[in-house]
């Protein structure tokens, strides 16, 4: 295909071949963030050889069709396009080739195979208690050294996907008679009586929607909390359930795909580069509209476990929020609010946000230690 | 029959009634040149669905149509085996066994496989009558499993009976695959197709397409709702902004109520043709007045 492109004068800088600059541009593309593979490449370079290369204008449609995979990537490849062949600067953002090297976490010192002196034993006593203390510690107040070892405890955090039963029935060996299973077979015995076949309803699990706040007041957890959702995700996949994941502050941002990564810290590198606006302000209650309004409302929460981690400090209009919670709440099979603060001592939820959203909650749980994030794991899977 | 340009389609879909703009039609046509699947995605009632029809019916194709749902298999969306009638035929061959000499085992048992008996599902239908057109309708409804599946008919477009062989089209059907992204399809589905998101149509369009799906409606009121529409879909306070169909709907309920102009009382009346939620209805009843004015 990339054979027959001609470069005619004057349309694309003379000094490199069509292909190349093309190919060039998928490349920058994929440096700005939108997964460009090499399938979606030569379906791009097809595609502009079927409309001619002489119409920028063509060359845009044709890879906003073959290079885009959703509405968040339209507004990337709009950017770069115009950097790319117009201007030729000011692209949005480069992406460093290799996310940083993973970093291994230690075991805990608990782990450790301590040797059979008794000081080994009162120092692995020692350790396994400050293991169990920093379970309860508020993550915010961590050193790097405590966080660290603290990344390598998510692991422990165990969530059973929440079912839901489908309108689906799966043959059983008791329950209902499946009258059309029955019948199939007993046909195919040409009508003799076959035996009875019984059916139930079947499970499937739940889709859970984790919201996080990220803005500038929630700055300290949000590094845990984005594990959390990475663990859930990992956990939930392995059992077959979906978890997805959004961002919520000035704007919304859909982190599932960089969660998807396996490697814990590869994926939090991956989700850093997604989120536009860490540590902004909140704006709760516009957020979770535009969530309801592009995902929400038309299945993303519908029937699911909805958990929104947010300390409630909100800069808008607090009965925006509330407006949203209740459209969210009736949609939405099980609405838990995550609230850091709550946990603490002498703790009221006072904050407009809170106020104005507890009504529309099921749960309104802590979430500033690990040993919380247990608990709330424990909380989905029961919903 | 052949399209040679994007102005081409745009103009053969004009003539069925769809209208489309350019970036619509350069996919469309790029869809049908490079014989790559199309995936619509967009706001409900922006013409996904309307496209395909559009298409079927200007190429002059048949349009087979597969709805998706939760927990749709392989064998509602390819074939099935018939087997009441095939009981039915092996008792035949029992009753005229005594007459005729007998069949071989084999060959009753072969008899039973026939193409007759077997029962084209929508994709099976669509690869044995191409060329035409595809219409995966919802695929987000489905479950993620059968978009493994799609992804093996569309990239091979043949399906593989076991008791009978292979059933390959001529000429690969024209596939359109809608989703109203209610999940994020599979990265691999999405990379066989070309990618289009519908947004909704600007003023002097939708005044062309109410002229053309409503020629009933006088223009004046046609003109007067599709502005109010667009109103309306500006403001950012409404659940559910009314689509392209729901423009339609109302300029139809209007027309049958005899109405030329629209005013307050008529207008509120027949507002459940176009908000379709209580809090919505309540806050275009209350702009409603300052809207008219205007």
């Amino acid at each position: 295909m990339s054979s027959t492109t001609v470069v005619p004068p004057g349309e694309v800088p003379t000094r490199h071949g069509a292909d190349e600059v093309l190919l060039a541009f998928t490349r920058a593309l994929r440096a700005a963030g939108v997964p460009v593979t090499q399938d979606r490449t030569h379906g791009f370079l097809a595609a502009v050889s079927v409309l001619g290369l002489g119409d920028q204008r063509a060359t845009y449609l044709a890879g906003r069709a073959t290079l885009c995979a959703g509405p968040d990537d339209l507004e990337r490849y709009d950017q770069v396009f115009e950097a790319w062949f117009n201007a030729r600067d000011g692209l949005p953002r480069t992406r460093p080739a290799q996310p940083a090297a993973p970093t291994f976490s230690e075991l805990p010192a608990a782990d450790t195979d301590g040797g059979a002196g008794e000081a080994d034993e009162e120092v692995v006593r020692a350790m396994a208690s400050d293991t169990e203390v920093l379970r309860h510690r508020d993550v915010a107040s961590m050193s790097p050294a405590e966080r660290a070892r603290l990344a390598g405890m998510f692991a422990t955090i165990r969530l059973r996907p929440p079912l839901r039963r489908t309108a689906r029935h799966q043959a059983w060996h008791r329950g209902d008679i499946d009258a059309s299973r029955t019948l199939r077979a007993s046909l195919r015995r040409l009508g003799e009586p076959a035996e009875i076949a019984w059916r139930r309803r079947g499970v499937r699990p739940r889709r859970v929607v984790l919201l996080v706040d990220v803005s500038g007041s929630m700055s300290g957890y949000a590094d845990p909390l984005l594990r959390l959702a990475h663990r859930f995700t990992q956990v939930a996949r392995e059992r077959g359930g979906v978890v997805e994941t959004f961002t919520v502050g000035t704007r919304l941002t859909h982190l599932t795909r960089a969660l998807r990564l396996r490697d814990p810290e590869r994926a939090l590198v991956a989700a850093g580069e997604t989120v536009p606006d860490w540590s902004g302000g909140t704006r709760l209650g516009e957020t979770l509209r535009f969530f309801l309004d592009r995902w929400g409302q038309r299945g993303m929460a519908r029937g699911a476990v909805v958990v929104v981690v947010s300390d409630g400090w909100e800069r808008g209009d607090p009965s925006l929020l509330a407006e949203q919670m209740r459209r969210l709440h009736r949609i939405a099979h099980r609405v838990i609010w995550v609230n850091p603060h709550r946990g603490k001592e002498g703790y009221e939820p006072v904050q407009q946000g809170v106020l104005a959203a507890l009504p529309h909650c099921d749960d309104f749980i802590a979430g500033h230690s690990l040993a919380t994030y247990a608990e709330l794991a424990e909380v989905v899977s029961r919903a | 029959m052949e399209l040679e340009s994007t102005r081409d389609v745009a103009t053969r879909l004009g003539e069925t009634g769809y209208l489309c703009d350019e970036s619509l039609a350069t996919v469309t046509f790029l869809a049908l040149r490079m014989q790559r699947p199309l995936l619509l995605e967009g706001e409900p009632g922006t013409g996904k669905t309307a496209l395909a029809e559009a298409l079927a019916e200007s190429l002059d194709l048949p349009l087979v149509r597969l709805q998706c749902y939760e927990g749709i298999d392989a064998s509602q969306a390819l074939y099935d085996w018939d087997f009441p009638r095939q009981i039915l035929h092996l008792r035949a061959l029992e009753a005229t066994a005594a007459a005729k000499e007998h069949p071989s085992v084999e060959e009753a048992e072969k008899s039973l496989y026939d193409a007759r008996f077997l029962l084209a599902r929508p994709v099976l239908a669509a690869l044995q009558q191409s060329p035409a057109v595809l219409l995966v309708d919802e695929v987000d409804r489905a479950d993620d499993e059968f978009e493994a599946f799609l992804l093996e008919v569309l990239s091979t477009y043949q399906v593989t009976i076991p008791e009978l062989g292979t059933v390959k089209a001529a000429t690969p059907p024209i596939v359109i695959l809608t989703s109203n992204r209610t999940r994020e399809l599979h990265d691999a589905l999405k990379r066989r197709c070309l990618y289009h998101w519908i947004e909704h149509p600007g003023l002097e369009r939708e005044v062309e397409i109410v002229r053309s799906r409503a020629p009933e409606v006088s223009q004046a009121l046609g003109r007067q709702v599709v502005t109010l529409v667009q109103q309306l879909r500006d403001r950012d306070d409404l659940q559910k902004p009314p689509g392209v169909a729901e423009t339609l709907d109302w300029a139809r309920a209007l027309h049958h109520l005899g109405t030329t102009e629209l005013d307050l009382a008529t207008a509120a009346a027949t507002l459940g043709a176009l908000v379709k939620y209580r809090e919505d209805a309540d806050r275009v009843r209350q702009a409603l007045d300052r809207m008219l004015r205007a």
